[in-house]
């Protein structure tokens, strides 16, 4: 119950008044659900990608479905990697996370609109840039509640 | 970090099973994802109730917190103009801006004035405000560029109507809820306002392209004759806004036309202000006959 909860506030920050000209706000419902899923790989369903993704196009203003999709996609990449891999460490976490923060954001953008973003696609650079820094403070947090959640 | 390796499935036939029968869950996901997508392109208001309810349920939030926002903004404001200048300069800076927009503002009002004046008796009503309210949230960290206005259709918003501030048009209504409206920025790329050049009244689109800035096409293609420093205004073609808002200034030249800085820019205004359709029976004359064309187009 608290995962997903959290993963819902992480994508209702798009409410806060924070109204800028330039994407620049990092995709907090994403990065709160990949540090969720990383952390605690068999927690969620491979199919939980979809409803999260469903409450994240409410709030997000991008084209009803493109965070539904996106965020499926990557959560059957992730498990595909799961059982591929041999080890797993902290740094190949944020490494995962970042690729996948970067097909996600952009991806959404060329959905927005295909021919004219490809060329503006550099307009992300700050978002993206943001968004791998932020990561590991939101897995330290994310580790946290993980932690008194198994102790209460 | 819980190693994967304990979900490897082994030789065991069910375990196999129930790993196929989560991925097929998944893609399951993805597909229908996709098929919502496509249903959001072919009707792109289709899941307004969705996002409406959204923007309603955060609304209390959003507009309280905008209320301390506005005050810590201008609290950093000011500490920057201490540490800037250690004098008022940040104020008068803002004032010249004010001035400087409003003598533009003017300019561009006279050379309507003349215009009408020239076609003679043909009077177009001043169009008064239906509402003022601040914007209290933006698609911060979608590509599409969408505010939430703190108003909706309890005072009278529709869909389409212009929403401007003091410096220049912020956009229009897209979507309305009872007490939120969400707000298409000039700057989203799906956004296509008809301008004019302030000096000239020389045609132009200007199309949103997502980072506060506007692509300017001249009507005339083939002729660029933009140079920096050129004012856009709204030239009222299309009857949806009224002529004479300040739009964008031209900043860089390209190939083909300009590209402009959006003059509102919403992170900074602080009050918008809900304008009539400039042209309401011009605009419904064009839905009937796109309707019936429509209705043609698909019967024969």
């Amino acid at each position: 119950m608290i995962p997903s909860l959290t993963v819902v506030i992480g994508s209702m920050i798009t409410a806060l008044p924070i109204i800028t000209d330039y994407p620049i706000l990092p995709p907090l419902g994403l990065l709160v659900l990949l540090a969720w899923r990383l952390i605690r790989p068999s927690y969620w369903p491979v199919w939980a990608g979809f409803p999260f993704g469903l409450i994240d196009d409410i709030f997000s203003g991008q084209p009803f479905g493109s965070a539904a999709f996106l965020w499926s996609v990557i959560f059957i990449l992730l498990e595909t990697v799961d059982r591929k891999a041999v080890r797993r460490d902290y740094w190949q976490d944020w490494l995962i996370a970042s690729i996948a923060m970067i097909i996600v954001l952009i991806s959404g953008m060329l959905i927005v609109d295909f021919q004219s973003n490809l060329l503006r696609v550099d307009l992300l650079v700050p978002q993206i840039l943001i968004s791998i820094l932020l990561y590991p403070f939101v897995a330290r947090l994310i580790g946290a509640i993980d932690n008194w959640r198994v102790a209460s | 970090m819980a190693p994967p390796n304990n979900r490897r499935p082994g030789f065991s036939k069910r375990a196999q099973y129930s790993i196929f029968a989560s991925y097929l869950l998944g893609i399951l996901g993805a597909i229908l994802g996709l098929l919502l997508l496509l249903i959001s392109f072919i009707d792109p208001q289709g899941f307004s109730a969705l996002r409406t309810i959204g923007a309603e349920t955060m609304a209390p939030v959003s507009k309280s917190l905008s209320e301390i926002g506005g005050a810590t903004g201008s609290a950093g404001y000011e500490i920057s103009a201490y540490f800037n200048a250690a004098s008022k300069n940040a104020a008068m800076q803002q004032e010249l801006e004010q001035n400087r927009i409003e003598i533009l503002e003017a300019r561009a009002l006279r050379q309507e004035n003349e215009r009408l004046k020239r076609l003679l008796k043909l009077n177009e009503e001043e169009p008064d405000s239906i509402a003022m309210a601040r914007l209290i949230s933006s698609t911060a960290s979608s590509s599409r560029r969408i505010a939430t206005l703190g108003v909706g259709s309890n005072s009278g918003l529709e869909p389409g109507q212009p929403v401007r501030s003091p410096e220049g048009l912020v956009g229009r209504i897209l979507e309305t809820g009872p007490t939120t409206a969400r707000v298409l920025l000039v700057s989203d790329g799906k956004n296509v306002t008809p301008v004019q050049r302030a000096s000239d009244s020389l045609p132009a689109f200007a199309t949103g392209r997502g980072d506060g800035t506007v692509d300017i096409q001249p009507i005339n293609i083939g002729s660029n004759p933009f140079k920096g420093g050129d004012l856009m205004i709204t030239s009222g073609s299309g009857g949806l806004y009224s002529p004479g808002i300040p739009v964008a200034v031209v900043i860089r030249k390209t190939e083909t036309g300009a590209i402009g800085r959006v003059l509102a820019n919403p992170a900074k205004v602080s009050h918008a202000i809900v304008q009539p359709i400039f042209q309401a029976e011009t605009m419904r004359q064009i839905e009937k006959t796109a309707a019936t064309v429509l209705k043609q187009g698909t019967g024969e």
